[in-house]
């Protein structure tokens, strides 16, 4: 009943849309399994995993729209939620390694024996269970956003302070995540990784799944964006992105607001962040570099910002182009991204998706213009 | 210390002698002949006898012993100092110090020497040295006696003493003197004396020797007051490295002022949010490679001056690309703070390719002009010219800021648009104008920054993006729009950073300070210094 109350909420191309994520969730994993290499519809492997990592920069890329593109919170620093999720599901996957790894220590990863460590560090324990992991992969980016949020809406820090502050925060948990005496893998973060749940994570079968796992995460994430944005919660939180000052004067707590899809778009980032790092073997602390948070900043402002659809496009769009790009010029990628950056701010303020309207309205203009 | 009582009891007589020493000279060869022959005990008194001689070749004979290079030849009997030359050994005459050809080992005899008497010819070398005509020798040969706190250098020292001129080195000598009496056994008032002339030095090597004796003193009174004194003492360096630390910390903040304060103009004044300054940064330093690339292959005698040279042309190119960014970009999105922080980063990324594309992406060496190098003692800080340069520059270049902003038209003109700019627009002021002068001056500002930070850093594509949010960090620390604000907080953060260093370490140290600021900025959103009234908002 839930779920039908939601699916009418939705307007009809937003429908559509998560159809189309589920049924290419769907279709791809089928058409890498059940045809055989060769065929003209088989999917390779590297493809899947390719659009897996995709997937989850597209969760991503609705998280940082949520509080962008509805609340107006410019946040440099989605990238800490996402790297702290993948390394919770990180820390799962050192686990189970067990005692695989070169050193063959049954209960110590393998960098923890060569930096001499004798027992396990105390937050390591428990993440050998996946429940506990993957209720980490949420609980712990939620707090520290909780935190972050807690200190600056309440002392109405806005705009630009918190996006310097949400920068300077990722780039010390970067700086933090290099020392090795943080027990998580120094520099050389966590890899090697054996399997999940069980399954090998090397296994196409493996992949297959993970990659339909991050088309319903994506097409969730889809939905409860939507249900949020579209109920009343979601009207008084726009009115928050476009007149602050006036929504504190009408009598409603601006923080709480804030606070809340704040903390539910650290949520989704670590979880995106969760269901990448099995996808693409391997997880550093380089995920906390400023540049990255910037560049999913980008995927929603090319997509358009202040849409749902905008950000997953948006993240297709420009993942595609650096895949394709770095392969091909990778000179050219690093120009290719920067003026990316200057042409969508200037030109294109509501991205690809608000594009046609872009031009419709030029036209109508151009009409109107014309009797006169 | 026992085998050298015979050498101290045999000094006393001897250092008188060392004044006289022209009268011995004429048995130079005779010492020298006694320094080979005979067992090691009788070499030991030998060696005493040519530190007494007081004679110019004595010092380089004693040298050669004790490093094993001194060798008799066998056909003649004469005494050589050979010095490794290929398989063969360079010989010089060692009474003499003519040069003597070559020869190998094997037509040699090397005189042996032990650990015993190494100890003793070193003793022996350190008296001798104190005599010579060179002052520094003589205060090299005065320190090094300090650090050795040996009783068997009294009488020497005393001897030098007497003869001593210079007060500087006559002080070294007189501080010598009393760390050997600490390691005699003088009566405790000479000790108790000596103990205040050490602990009057204060430094590492002095807190050795009071340590020492209190450790090894059996008169109660003398080790209560070496105690005392290494208390003090201990102290005093306490005091110097705080102050080392402050220096640092002020070297450090000088470096972040001068990344900062073109950022204050832009971001503090026009509320710019210019993520491409560190780029304005990078092309400052490049010019000066570029600079001094053209003045290494065409003119080599203007280096020392290529710095002065790169200063106004970083000026020039960087804030001209600053001008050339805000007609081009910035403009058009006045208003939208976010827009512009989104535009610029894209910018820098732009920028950093295409110097990378041009210059690769390995670092570039800039030279230090010769005036840079260097350092020089305070007490006990040790000050790199280099460091100095970049205070003083720092400190320059933000006087000239103030001064232009408060003394010029061009000054008055962008307070007034800053302030007020519809009112500055209707007073005649060409708002769009201003602007782009503004902000060519921040970014111009960065660039000479770059000039003093090719300096310290790697001069590499990403030299900008280490500093941007630093940069970003102190403006908001001391009070966007507050040049005053942006110069305290620039130290103060270098300094804060300083002092957490050794306690936490460098990387954590830098951790803390942004929590720091993170959760300061909580308190104050407005930074320390917050302006007052209506261009607040």
């Amino acid at each position: 009943m839930i779920t039908r109350f939601l699916w009418q909420g939705m307007d009809r191309s937003l429908r559509i849309f998560i159809l189309l994520v589920l049924a290419i969730g769907v279709a791809l994993p089928l058409l890498n399994q059940l045809t055989p290499p060769g065929s003209a519809f088989h999917v390779p492997a590297w493809l899947m995993q390719l659009m897996g990592k995709y997937l989850c920069y597209a969760l991503l890329a609705l998280a940082v729209d949520l509080v962008w593109g509805f609340c107006g919170i410019l946040s440099l620093g989605h990238g800490a939620f996402f790297a702290l999720g993948g390394y919770c599901m990180g820390m799962y996957l050192m686990r189970q390694i067990g005692s695989r790894g070169v050193y063959g220590n049954p209960l110590l990863p393998d960098f923890m024996v060569f930096l001499n460590y004798k027992e396990l560090p105390w937050f390591w324990y428990g993440f050998n269970h996946f429940w506990f992991a993957m209720i980490m992969v949420v609980v712990i980016p939620s707090l520290l956003a909780l935190a972050l949020g807690w200190f600056a809406f309440r002392s109405r820090v806005t705009g630009v302070y918190l996006s310097i502050i949400t920068q300077a925060m990722t780039f010390a948990l970067m700086l933090a995540f290099f020392r090795n005496d943080m027990g998580l893998g120094g520099n050389n973060g966590m890899t090697d990784f054996k399997e999940i749940l069980g399954f090998s994570v090397q296994a196409d079968g493996t992949r297959a799944v993970l990659y339909f796992a991050s088309a319903v995460a994506l097409a969730l994430g889809l939905i409860v964006s939507a249900a949020v944005v579209g109920s009343r919660f979601g009207k008084a939180l726009t009115a928050v992105r476009d007149a602050e000052s006036r929504m504190r004067f009408l009598g409603y707590r601006v923080e709480g607001y804030k606070l809340f899809v704040f903390v539910l778009s650290a949520a989704m980032a670590g979880i995106a962040g969760a269901l990448y790092v099995p996808q693409v073997g391997i997880i550093n602390p380089s995920e906390f570099s400023p540049a990255n948070s910037i560049e999913a900043v980008l995927w929603v402002a090319v997509g358009g910002r202040g849409t749902l659809i905008g950000p997953v496009i948006g993240a297709f769009i420009v993942n595609f182009g650096k895949t394709w790009l770095t392969g091909a010029l990778p000179e050219v990628w690093l120009f290719a991204l920067g003026a990316l950056f200057i042409v969508v701010t200037l030109l294109l303020p509501k991205g690809v998706v608000g594009l046609w309207g872009q031009i419709k309205a030029r036209s109508q203009a151009k009409k109107a213009r014309a009797p006169a | 210390m026992l085998f050298l009582r015979p050498l101290a009891m045999l000094l006393p007589a001897l250092a008188s002698a060392l004044i006289a020493a022209t009268a011995l000279a004429a048995d130079l060869p005779a010492l020298v002949a006694g320094l080979t022959t005979g067992g090691f005990g009788d070499r030991e008194t030998a060696i005493g006898a040519m530190a007494a001689s007081g004679e110019q070749r004595a010092a380089p004979i004693l040298e050669a012993l004790a490093a094993g290079q001194l060798y008799v030849r066998k056909s003649d009997n004469l005494v050589l100092i050979g010095k490794p030359d290929g398989n063969q050994l360079a010989l010089t005459e060692a009474i003499s110090g003519k040069p003597a050809g070559s020869g190998s080992e094997a037509e040699l005899d090397r005189v042996r020497v032990n650990n015993r008497l190494r100890g003793v010819i070193e003793a022996a070398v350190g008296s001798l040295t104190l005599m010579s005509p060179d002052a520094k020798v003589r205060r090299e040969a005065a320190e090094a006696l300090f650090k050795r706190r040996d009783a068997s250098s009294l009488a020497a020292l005393d001897a030098a003493l007497a003869a001593e001129k210079d007060p500087r080195i006559k002080r070294a000598m007189s501080e010598a003197r009393a760390a050997s009496v600490l390691a005699s056994d003088a009566p405790p008032p000479q000790k108790l004396d000596a103990i205040a002339l050490v602990r009057e030095r204060a430094d590492r090597d002095s807190l050795g020797v009071l340590e020492a004796t209190a450790n090894s003193a059996t008169d109660p009174e003398v080790k209560a007051a070496a105690g005392a004194g290494a208390g003090a003492v201990r102290q005093t360096l306490a005091a110097w490295e705080a102050a080392q630390n402050v220096w640092y910390g002020i070297s450090l903040g000088s470096v972040l002022l001068l990344a900062a304060i073109g950022l204050a103009i832009t971001f503090g004044t026009m509320g710019v949010i210019n993520m491409a300054h560190g780029e304005m940064v990078m092309l400052g330093a490049y010019t000066t490679f570029v600079v001094q690339d053209i003045i290494r292959t065409s003119a080599p005698h203007l280096f020392d001056a290529s710095l002065l040279i790169a200063l106004p042309l970083a000026f020039v190119v960087a804030g001209g690309i600053g001008i050339l960014i805000e007609r081009g970009i910035i403009r058009f999105l006045y208003g939208r703070p976010l827009d512009t922080l989104l535009a610029t980063w894209g910018l820098s990324l732009v920028l950093q390719q295409a110097v990378r594309s041009i210059f690769g992406s390995s670092n570039r060496e800039v030279g230090a002009p010769s005036w840079m190098s260097g350092a020089f003692q305070v007490g006990q800080i040790n000050v790199t010219y280099g460091r100095l340069w970049i205070v003083v520059f720092s400190l320059i270049v933000f006087a000239a800021l103030i001064l232009l902003l408060r003394k010029t038209p061009l000054g008055l003109y962008m307070r007034a648009v800053t302030q007020n700019r519809p009112m500055a627009s209707a007073m005649g002021i060409r708002t769009p104008r201003v602007d782009a002068l503004t902000f060519g001056l921040g970014s111009g500002i960065a660039g000479l920054a770059g000039v003093a930070l090719s300096q310290i850093d790697n001069v590499s594509p990403n030299l900008g993006q280490g500093y941007i949010i630093d940069s970003f960090m102190v403006v908001v620390f001391g009070g966007v729009g507050n040049l005053f604000g942006t110069l305290i907080g620039a130290l103060t953060l270098g300094v804060v950073n300083k002092f957490l260093e050794p306690y936490a370490g460098a990387v954590l140290g830098k951790i803390l300070v942004l929590v720091f600021i993170i959760l300061f900025i909580q308190r104050r959103p407005r930074g320390l210094f917050a302006l007052k009234g209506r261009s607040v908002e």
